[in-house]
């Protein structure tokens, strides 16, 4: 009796739990979708901040983040494979602790070191500088996804290669890479869903710009950046457009995740 | 005539106390099947592994003797412990290929699969390319079934078709010797049949040795059949020897299962 009572206990308190968790983040969601809906318009995708459009700022989001892709998916995952497939003993194992350690690292502080590198020497924001930043958020994730995919791969396979006669690199790179290969990209996918929607690190890096600009050499137009100054201002078209942007940009970070979910489902 | 010629070979993995392997002498003939048997933790997959020195994926082990492997081109015996340089594995893995328990199809299509091994030794030329992955198929016994289908992924065949792939890979780029890791031991009675019938037929153009944990698998298929037991080589002879005859005790008691 008593056993069964306790297991209706532990049921319950889990259930409580969850429907919590799941009832802020529909309570998010609802709110976001409700607000976000009401000031959006399909002419903010075709006009510039400064004429209170959204333009710029979702295609510049989009280019700091794929600049931060550029330096930190090869970047990554050159270290992923080196960690898994080359690296021997403690040596190996201090970087991956690195780069564990390296991933739950406040984002805001990553921010004010790309900050004092890069911002305080050239003496003004930049799209780089913005970039870098991302890039230093994404480098750990690519890591930690490129060493457990790598892991996943059975050491038979790399056997088999080598008794080919085929050489380390060449196994790496022509079977292990290739049966893994869906799970890093997925990984990496994730880790671009992820910095997409960053705010800290660039909220003193690249800033954020009203016009429409390619220049990464100076501020550059960032959504996230412009929503927290938009949702702090005192008008209520501001404060509107700032939840037409939230939404937005929530958006592209679940279809992105939706993308990742789905090429993992389909290719088990 | 032997191909490999192992002398007073002893092996011990990095960090162990003791050899797994003590002082083994054995000679494996030309164009013949050489099974290897004993219990589990015996030293044959070990044996099997030194041959080809897969081993050296894993840095830190020590060998001691020799393991001679006939040069076809010279007639001459190489010790192929004595190999160092990167290129002179690549070598000795083209002459000495090897089938693992498991099969290890590689993602990619049957086609690639099967052409890998000539890619890596440098052929180039499409039609040379398809010819021999062809004859290899052929060869293997699978190209009747696969024939309509090279372009697919080889992770679609059946496991007992995805081990003569392997086998097919293996054999494309024209090994002297292949290892047999206990091909069959993850596959139903009718792909073991189709495998064994296979490394019957291979014999006449490869010298082969197989680990097997089926001793009427070494009975039916082997020429030539060594017993080891706890890192030692007990005995050695002609396959119907060491069944119906053996002369040592422990290789009795292990062949009428009383233990092992």
């Amino acid at each position: 009796m008593k056993r069964l009572l306790i297991n209706k206990i532990v049921l319950a308190l889990s259930t409580i739990s969850a429907v919590i968790g799941l009832a802020f983040l529909a309570w998010i969601l609802v709110t976001l979708f409700v607000k976000g809906l009401s000031s959006f318009h399909f002419s903010l995708f075709v006009t510039d901040l400064i004429n209170n459009g959204l333009r710029n700022l979702i295609i510049g989001q989009f280019i700091l983040a794929g600049f931060a892709s550029v330096i930190g998916i090869p970047l990554g995952m050159i270290a992923g494979i080196y960690i898994r497939e080359y690296g021997r003993g403690r040596y190996a194992n201090i970087i991956r602790n690195l780069s564990d350690i390296m991933m739950s690292a406040p984002s805001i502080v990553i921010g004010a070191f790309v900050y004092a590198i890069i911002v305080v020497p050239t003496g003004h924001t930049s799209g780089f500088a913005g970039s870098i930043a991302l890039a230093i958020m994404m480098i750990p994730i690519v890591i930690s996804t490129t060493d457990s995919m790598l892991s996943l791969v059975p050491k038979e396979l790399r056997e088999a290669g080598i008794a080919l006669g085929a050489s380390k690199y060449r196994v790496i790179l022509d079977i292990v890479i290739k049966a893994a290969k869906v799970g890093i990209m997925t990984g990496i996918l994730l880790a671009f869903a992820r910095i997409v929607g960053e705010t800290a690190p660039l909220l003193f890096t690249s800033q954020t710009s009203n016009y429409f600009s390619l220049d990464m050499t100076h501020a550059f137009p960032s959504l996230s950046v412009s929503i927290y100054d938009l949702a702090s201002d005192v008008q209520t078209s501001s404060r509107d457009l700032a939840w037409a942007a939230s939404f937005i940009l929530t958006a592209m970070v679940l279809i992105i995740n939706l993308t990742g979910k789905f090429i993992t489902r389909n290719k088990k | 005539m032997l191909v490999m010629n192992i002398e007073k070979f002893s092996f011990t993995y990095p960090g162990a106390e003791a050899p797994s392997l003590k002082n083994i002498t054995l000679p494996i003939e030309k164009n013949k099947i050489t099974s290897l048997i004993g219990p589990s933790g015996c030293g044959k997959s070990t044996l099997l592994r030194s041959m080809n020195r897969i081993h050296d994926l894993y840095p830190g082990n020590t060998y001691d003797g020799k393991i001679n492997l006939l040069n076809e081109t010279t007639g001459e015996y190489d010790n192929i412990l004595a190999i160092k340089k990167e290129n002179d594995f690549i070598q000795l893995r083209q002459k000495v290929g090897m089938i693992f328990q498991k099969p290890t199809p590689f993602p990619m299509s049957i086609f690639d699969n099967v052409a890998y091994g000539l890619k890596i030794d440098g052929i180039k030329n499409k039609s040379e390319l398809s010819d021999r992955v062809e004859a290899a198929l052929k060869g293997s016994a699978l190209w009747n079934e696969v024939s309509d289908r090279l372009g697919k992924s080889a992770m679609g065949l059946s496991g007992g078709q995805q081990q003569r792939l392997c086998i097919a890979r293996a054999v494309a780029v024209k090994p002297e010797v292949l290892l047999f890791d206990e091909p069959t031991s993850a596959l139903d009675p009718i792909s073991t049949a189709a495998i064994e019938e296979l490394i019957v037929e291979l014999r006449n153009d490869i010298s082969i040795a197989i680990v097997t944990h089926n001793m009427q698998q070494a009975s039916r298929i082997s020429d030539y059949t060594a017993f080891m037991y706890l890192g030692d080589l007990i005995e050695f002879d002609k396959t119907e020897n060491i069944f119906l005859n053996p002369k040592e005790q422990q290789t009795e008691d292990y062949i009428t299962g009383r233990f092992g």
